[in-house]
C-alpha cells in the first residue's frame, strides 16, 4: 500500500438558500483516484475553484467523503478512532499564518500539537527544541508571534506540524501570503524535509515556479486529475495548460514561443540554465 | 508599533511575587477580598494595610501602578461615599441646608471607601504581577474543581488565550479598515456623538466578517493539529508548586486567621 491511497472519491458540498433549506449541492471532487509514494514531492496545481483544497482536506479527514475512500498511511479516514493517527501523521499548513498560531509565544505555539496527542512534558521540550532548529527559527523560541514576519510565522507553523512527527506535510497554498524571501524560505525548508528527512510533501499551489523542482506534478481542473507526471512531461504541454487556465513558468513559456516560431529547441524546458544550454548548443 | 503593545497591565519586573505560582495569587487575592470583610475594626484595616504594603514592597511594583488602578474607580468611589455620607441616619455631626452628615454615615463611607481601594488595590496586584499567559493557566488550573458542576474551565482558558492572541492582529486590522475608508471618504473624527457612533458602522462590520472568518480557518487549523478538547492533554510547561508556593499558602492562611481573630478581640 502506498502512503496515500485515493479511490473514486467524490465530494459535494451542499447547497442551501437563505431560509437554510438544502437546494442541490456542487460537486468539488468527481471520481478522483491517486496514489501517492511514500518520500515524493507532488505539487498540485490548478485554477481556483478547481478541488485542490477540497482534495487536501480529505488527506487529513477535516473534510469526509461523499463516496470513495481515502487511506492515509493505512488508515481509513472514515474510521472515527483512527482520525487522530490521521492528523498526525499528516500534518497539515494553511495558506493564512495569523490564523494558525495558536500559542501567545513561539514555543507554547510549537506544542500545541504534541500537547494535544499528550506527550508527556520531558520529551515535549526535546521535540519543540529539535522542531524549532529544523526550519531555523531556535532563535525565536520566547518571542511573541505577533513580533514575526509572513514567512517566519509561516515557518512556526511548519515546526508546529513538525513537533507532531508527521509523515506528510499537506501545504495548502503556504506561501500565497508571503513576500518573495519569504516564500524562498519556506520552500527551502519543505525541499530539505523531503529530501533529508524523507518526508512526503503534498504542495497545493498556483505559482507555476514552485512545481518545477517536484517529483510529480498533477494538474485539476472541474474536480478532476487532468494531467499527471514530472514537471518535464506537464510542462512541456504548454497547449493544455492554456487550455486551464494555467500559465507556464516564464522559460518554459519562452521556449515554446521560440518553438512555435520555428527554433529548434526540446520540450518542457525549466530552467534559465537548460535554455542557454539549447540556445547555444543551435550554432 | 501597535504589534508590541503590551496587554493586560503587567508589570515585567523580577521579584518573589512575580515567581509565585499563579494559583497561589489567585488565592491571595480571593482570600484578601474575605479578609477585609471579616474584620471591621480601625486596627483589621491597619493590619490589612501592613500586609498589602509588604506584598506590594516585596513585589517591587511601584505605588504609581496600584494608583493608577484607582483612577478608573474613582467616580464609583466618590459616588458611593456620598451616598453613604448624607443617606446613612445617625447622630447628626454637621447640618448644613439640606445636607447633614451623620457619625454613623461617616464611619460606613470611610469604611466602604477603604474596603473598596484596599480591594482594588489587592486584585490589581495580582494583574500586574502576572503574566496574561500565566494567569490563563492559572484560572483554568486553579479553578478546574470547577469542572464538577460542568463549568467549561478548559475551554474559558482556550478561549481567553485566543482573545489575547487575536487582539493585536483585530487592533492592526482596524486600522487597515479605517484606513480604506478613509481613503474613500468616511469620516471617523468630526460630529456628536451619534454621528461618531453611526460612522463606526462601517467599521465593525468588515471588522466582524473578518473575524469570523479568522475564526473559522483557526478552528480548522486546530484541529489540523489534533485539538479535541482538553482530555489527555499534556503540557509543555505544567504548573508545579514551589517551597515557596507552599510557604505563601501557610503565610496567607495565617494572615486570614489572625485577621479572624483580631476582629473578634476588637469587635
Amino acid at each position: 500500500m502506498k502512503i496515500i491511497d485515493i479511490l473514486h472519491l467524490i465530494h459535494e458540498y451542499k447547497v442551501y438558500d437563505d431560509d437554510e433549506q438544502e437546494v442541490g449541492s456542487v460537486r468539488a471532487l468527481n471520481d478522483v483516484t491517486l496514489s501517492l509514494e511514500e518520500g515524493s514531492f507532488v505539487v498540485v496545481l490548478g485554477h481556483n475553484g478547481c478541488g485542490k483544497s477540497t482534495l487536501a482536506k480529505h488527506l487529513n479527514a477535516l473534510l469526509l467523503p461523499t463516496e470513495g475512500m481515502v487511506y492515509v498511511c493505512g488508515n481509513n479516514t472514515q474510521e472515527e478512532d483512527d482520525i487522530w493517527k490521521i492528523r498526525k501523521n499528516a500534518g497539515m499548513i494553511f495558506q493564512n499564518p495569523d490564523n494558525q498560531i495558536v500559542g501567545n509565544v513561539v514555543e507554547e505555539d510549537v506544542a500545541f500539537g504534541p500537547e494535544n496527542i499528550g506527550v508527556p512534558t520531558e520529551k515535549m521540550v526535546k521535540r519543540v527544541t529539535e522542531a524549532l532548529k529544523k526550519v531555523g527559527m531556535e532563535a525565536y523560541r520566547l518571542n511573541s508571534p505577533n513580533q514575526l514576519s509572513g514567512g517566519q510565522k509561516q515557518r512556526i507553523g511548519i515546526a508546529g506540524m513538525l513537533a507532531m512527527r508527521p509523515k506528510v506535510i499537506l501545504m495548502d497554498e503556504p506561501t500565497a501570503m508571503l513576500d518573495p524571501s519569504g516564500r524562498k524560505d519556506v520552500l527551502n525548508i519543505v525541499h530539505e524535509l523531503n529530501k533529508k528527512e524523507g518526508m512526503t510533501v503534498v504542495l497545493i499551489t498556483h505559482y507555476m515556479e514552485e512545481a518545477v523542482d517536484a517529483d510529480r506534478v498533477i494538474v485539476m481542473d472541474g474536480g478532476e486529475i487532468k494531467m499527471d507526471g514530472t514537471p518535464r512531461e506537464i510542462f512541456s504541454r504548454v497547449d493544455e495548460l492554456k487550455n486551464y487556465r494555467l500559465t507556464v513558468p516564464q522559460v518554459t513559456e519562452l521556449a515554446w514561443e521560440l518553438k512555435k516560431e520555428g527554433v529548434d529547441l526540446p520540450d518542457g524546458i525549466l530552467t534559465k540554465e537548460e535554455l542557454v544550454e539549447a540556445l547555444c548548443s543551435l550554432h | 508599533m501597535i504589534r508590541d503593545i503590551t496587554l493586560g497591565q503587567y508589570y515585567s519586573v523580577d521579584s518573589v511575587i512575580h515567581k509565585l505560582d499563579p494559583r497561589v495569587k489567585l488565592v491571595f487575592t480571593i482570600l484578601y477580598i474575605v479578609s477585609l470583610y471579616v474584620g471591621s475594626g480601625v486596627w483589621c484595616y491597619v493590619y490589612a494595610a501592613a500586609f498589602l504594603g509588604l506584598v506590594i514592597i516585596l513585589s517591587k511594583v511601584p505605588v504609581k501602578f496600584m494608583v493608577k488602578g484607582l483612577r478608573s474607580i474613582l467616580f464609583l468611589l466618590v459616588l458611593s461615599a456620598c451616598f453613604n455620607l448624607f443617606l446613612v441616619d445617625g447622630n447628626v455631626l454637621v447640618k448644613f441646608w439640606i445636607i447633614r452628615i451623620t457619625d454613623n454615615g461617616l464611619r460606613t463611607a470611610s469604611k466602604m471607601v477603604i474596603r473598596m481601594v484596599f480591594l482594588i488595590m489587592g486584585s490589581s496586584l495580582m494583574t500586574l504581577t502576572t503574566t496574561p499567559n500565566d494567569l490563563t493557566d492559572g484560572l483554568e488550573k486553579g479553578l478546574g474543581f470547577l469542572k464538577v458542576i460542568r463549568v467549561p474551565v478548559h475551554e474559558i482558558g482556550m478561549m481567553m488565550s485566543i482573545a489575547l492572541r487575536f487582539i493585536p492582529i483585530l487592533i492592526e486590522e482596524v486600522n487597515k479598515i479605517m484606513k480604506a475608508q478613509m481613503a474613500r471618504g468616511a469620516d471617523f473624527e468630526t460630529g456628536g456623538l451619534i454621528k461618531k457612533a453611526k460612522a463606526m458602522v462601517p467599521l465593525l462590520i468588515p471588522l466582524f466578517i473578518s473575524a469570523f472568518r479568522r475564526a473559522s480557518d483557526l478552528a480548522l487549523a486546530m484541529e489540523a493539529r489534533c485539538y479535541h478538547g482538553g482530555e489527555g492533554c499534556t503540557k509543555l510547561h505544567p504548573l508545579q508548586y514551589h517551597t515557596r508556593d507552599y510557604v505563601a499558602y501557610v503565610i496567607l492562611i495565617l494572615y486570614l486567621v489572625s485577621m479572624i481573630l483580631l476582629g473578634k478581640l476588637l469587635g
